[in-house]
């Protein structure tokens, strides 16, 4: 499976729409999209609504754009996650430091 | 160069004497000159060279379209003789690399060795499968001067190499922990100032971290990240879920961990894991977890280490089996006082 990324820009603001699996083999572009868009742009944000599955090197992307957006004073934010997405979000605690914003399917929230 | 004149001498006769005769005997020979260049280190179109050279001795009215056939071939086997060459020094290149990983998997082996703690009060087993070679798993036990026990089990995001070094830091770091300091909110405030400062960017450790009161039978637990862990009540025969919140290690500088406590009776039985523990497939994604608790349960009355190993058969006899993350499994069982 692959990992589809949109890319929608206008002014400071981004906006990254993935469709797809962010995985091991994925992870790298997105990476290399996201570090840019968060370096450039004021706002960024991520919308995971047609992401199914993503496994830890995801959150090790998210991660670093994270420390990247605090290193650069910008706004972060990750949009409309799958529950089964959410919950890798929950488990290692990175809900309470990532800005996260509606969850789907159950409303984890 | 001399040698190759001799063995062209031979060829040019080998060559001959075939064309004359069809003898096979001489197509062994002639295998022997192919051993030999190889030794010599001779290179393919150097061979057919020696071949063209050795026709126009024997022919010297060769037809000019197959001197130019031959020049052509030369050129060809010019580029191939390149790019084998290349391909050789690529494969050899990586049977060294896999014997260093060889030799790094086993210095980690050594490096990680950590011994299970024996003491009346609780009986303990583990047992911990890389997927790859090596292992970016980790699991880690203290006994204090009172006899009380720390276990530490954690995961590295991001595997391989860079993860066991990682591991071995963590590791070396606790190992400095005075004896008297292993309450898991201090050890993992702690460790999560030395990951965070000297580990690379994009390296994440979860840890799940407990401390056994030998005398009070209390279980102190926290979490940095990690799975949930459980544990089976032997008066209900039900597992509880046994989490703290907590974020992940190197994430930011200053966290405080939570940490929470659960009295264990007699025949409880606590289990530590990871499982792939970030993984999270739509299909199945607490299958698995569910497979091994079930397990552990139907196994509940054997010692510690006699359960974590019956749950690893149950896996390897499972057909495909394949672990796509390395697998931790801890099981501490409080002895009843018959049993002590």
């Amino acid at each position: 499976m692959n990992l589809h990324i949109d890319d929608h820009q206008e002014g400071n603001y981004g906006m990254l729409k993935l469709s797809g699996e962010i995985d091991a083999y994925t992870a790298p572009q997105l990476k290399e999209k996201l570090l840019t868009l968060v370096e450039e742009k004021e706002s960024v944000e991520v919308d995971l609504t047609k992401v199914s599955y993503m496994d830890s090197t995801g959150l090790g992307v998210f991660i670093s754009a994270l420390k990247l957006s605090k290193e650069k004073d910008h706004n972060f934010k990750l949009i409309n996650l799958q529950e089964n997405v959410y919950r890798l979000f929950n488990i290692t605690g990175l809900n309470e430091v990532i800005n996260i914003e509606n969850t789907i399917k159950g409303g984890l929230s | 160069m001399s040698s190759l004149q001799t063995d062209m001498q031979d060829y040019k006769d080998l060559l001959s004497k075939y064309l004359e005769t069809k003898d096979e005997a001489i197509l062994y020979q002639a295998e022997q000159f192919s051993k030999q260049s190889i030794q010599q280190n001779i290179s393919p179109d150097e061979i057919v060279n020696v071949h063209y050279q050795a026709l126009k001795d024997i022919y010297p009215d060769l037809h000019e379209q197959i001197e130019g056939s031959f020049k052509f071939l030369i050129e060809t086997m010019i580029s191939y003789g390149l790019a084998y060459q290349e391909h050789q020094v690529l494969r050899e290149k990586q049977i060294e690399l896999k014997s260093e990983i060889g030799v790094a998997a086993n210095m980690q082996n050594t490096l990680l060795k950590t011994s299970v703690p024996k003491t009346n009060a609780i009986d303990i087993g583990v047992k911990s499968v890389p997927a790859k070679e090596m292992n970016g798993d980790y699991h880690h036990f203290i006994k204090d001067e009172q006899g009380n026990v720390g276990v530490a089990i954690a995961d590295v995001i991001g595997k391989g190499i860079p993860a066991a070094f990682c591991m071995s830091m963590i590791k070396f770091a606790m190992e400095s922990f005075s004896e008297n300091q292993i309450y898991p909110q201090w050890i993992l405030d702690s460790l999560n100032r030395v990951v965070n400062k000297n580990v690379e960017q994009g390296m994440f450790v979860t840890m799940f971290y407990g401390l056994y009161d030998v005398y009070t039978h209390q279980f102190y637990y926290a979490s940095a990240g990690h799975e949930p862990c459980f544990i089976l009540r032997n008066e209900t025969k039900e597992f509880e879920e046994i989490d703290a919140k907590g974020l992940l290690l190197g994430v930011e500088s200053a966290v405080k961990y939570e940490q929470l406590n659960t009295s264990v009776f007699e025949g409880d039985l606590i289990v530590l894991l990871t499982d792939g523990v970030t993984e999270c497939r739509v299909d199945g994604r607490f299958i698995e977890q569910e497979e091994v608790l079930n397990i552990i349960k139907e196994h509940e009355h054997l010692n510690s280490q006699e359960i974590v190993d019956h749950v690893f058969k149950y896996f390897e006899r499972l057909q495909d089996f394949q672990l796509r993350d390395d697998f931790t499994l801890v099981v501490m069982k409080r002895n009843t006082s018959l049993s002590v």
